[in-house]
């Protein structure tokens, strides 16, 4: 019970999220309508990735530190978990999209940077497949890890801000402006960031689940050091 | 430790002397790439069109120049490196190298570019500008990768797939930049901030390159 706290908060905060998030009164802002409330779990999904991608930039810099399998294992599982909220974001968005925009792909900027991240660590995956040596493998995907991360990160930093978007935040257009951090409505907010922390906390959870499959797959490995 | 540096990339520039064979594989990949796409395309393609394909060429120029960078040196003679050298400076003289070598190429491709597809531009000597900035950017980024690659045994398929993703900021940066020199208006000061982005990305690259290679290098 000590040790699952987070686990039942995880599952506290989603069944908010969906509930108050489907039932709060929510601000009209023209042709966005009902489908802001979109907010609560599209925007979420990004957040958790990013913070699972960081998680496993900061394992694959400890396992350059210290070459312990275990750091390579953690980074591969949370990489996983991000690309899975990274493609569930984009579902998500997707279909936002389709009624918000008119069709769900229009090659917005952020758009092609989650296309970018997701072909970034599809790359990872393919170049961890592709090193049969244990010990190599964790060393050399550690250093693409790190690479591709600081690569990444001023991409989606600099990008949208350069380029006309229908995202808000964008150059020179007023977009929809409800998700601009400091303009949330009041209300929103008391469901948005708890919806993150719930989001992310179950992204967690699978994370965890992986590792532990993982570190009995490889029990051997990890013992025989 | 310039000393050494500088020993590396003399060895590097006197081997590409010596087997031009090399050299000339390189420069005859970049002459029948752009004699392909002369004959599939129309003529005089117009300047958006001309310049994305430009850059598009210069990228896979570079994945075939920069790999053999590192799939050249054997095991034995890395070992060889490895005891009368650092892993920083062997990794500065790669960068180096492989950024002369990139320029070379890039100018090469230009003046084919010229040739076969005739010369769009307004402001020829600008564009000559960023394409040099450019092949710099394009050749830092790779030889990371070039370098990661070669310890995957598989290199140019690798090195696409690694690469292509991680090149999208400077290829966009570069495109939008070269659009300057085909006679488009930028607003004020917009082209001094792109022109410091691709710096300041440029100098992120060496200075991880130089932090993550002495990892790989190791075997």
């Amino acid at each position: 019970m000590r040790k699952n706290w987070w686990k039942i908060l995880a599952g506290v905060l989603l069944v908010y999220t969906f509930t108050a998030g489907l039932l709060i009164k929510v601000p009209s802002l023209g042709n966005l309508k009902e489908t802001i409330r979109n907010m609560f779990f599209h925007v979420p999904m990004w957040f958790s990735q990013i913070i699972l991608l960081t998680t496993a930039l900061v394992y694959s810099i400890k396992y350059l530190r210290k070459p312990d399998l275990r750091f390579d294992i953690y980074a591969e599982a949370f990489t996983k978990t991000g690309i899975l909220m990274g493609i569930l974001g984009l579902v998500t968005g997707a279909i936002w999209a389709t009624y918000a925009w008119g069709e769900p792909w229009s090659n917005d900027p952020k758009q092609i940077g989650v296309a970018i991240a997701l072909l970034i660590y599809f790359a990872y995956l393919v170049l961890r497949n592709a090193i049969p040596d244990i010990d190599k493998r964790a060393r050399v995907s550690a250093v693409y890890n790190i690479f591709a991360y600081f690569i990444y990160l001023p991409l989606i930093m600099i990008l949208p801000r350069m380029v006309e978007s229908l995202h808000p935040g964008g150059k020179g257009v007023e977009g929809n402006p409800a998700l601009n951090g400091s303009d949330l409505d009041p209300m929103m907010r008391i469901v948005f960031w708890p919806a993150v922390i719930g989001w992310t906390l179950l992204a967690t959870w699978i994370t965890t689940l992986n590792i532990r499959l993982y570190l009995i797959r490889d029990k051997n490995l990890l013992h025989a050091e | 430790m310039i000393k050494t540096i500088f020993a590396l990339l003399k060895k590097d520039l006197l081997l590409e002397l010596r087997q031009q064979h090399s050299f000339y594989g390189i420069l005859l990949y970049v002459a029948s790439t752009i004699f392909v796409l002369s004959l599939s395309i129309p003529q005089n393609p117009e300047g958006a069109v001309w310049n994305g394909l430009f850059w598009i060429v210069q990228i896979f120029v570079c994945v075939n120049a920069v790999a053999k960078s590192f799939l050249q040196e054997s095991r034995g003679r890395m070992l060889y490196f490895y005891s009368i050298a650092g892993a920083k400076e062997f990794i500065i003289a790669k960068l180096i190298y492989n950024t002369i070598l990139m320029l070379v190429m890039c100018l090469l491709s230009l003046g084919l570019f010229f040739v076969l597809l005739k010369n769009p531009l307004v402001h020829t000597p600008r564009f000559i500008g960023i394409v040099c900035v450019g092949g710099i950017s394009i050749s830092l980024v790779f030889t990371l990768l070039a370098a990661i690659a070669a310890k995957a045994q598989q290199n140019a398929a690798l090195m696409a797939i690694l690469g292509f993703p991680l090149i999208i900021p400077q290829l966009l940066l570069l495109v939008k930049l070269s659009k300057s020199a085909f006679g488009e208006i930028f607003r004020e000061g917009a082209l001094l901030q792109l022109s410091l982005l691709i710096v300041g990305l440029d100098v992120m690259v060496i200075a991880l390159s130089i932090i993550l290679f002495p990892f790989l290098w190791k075997d």
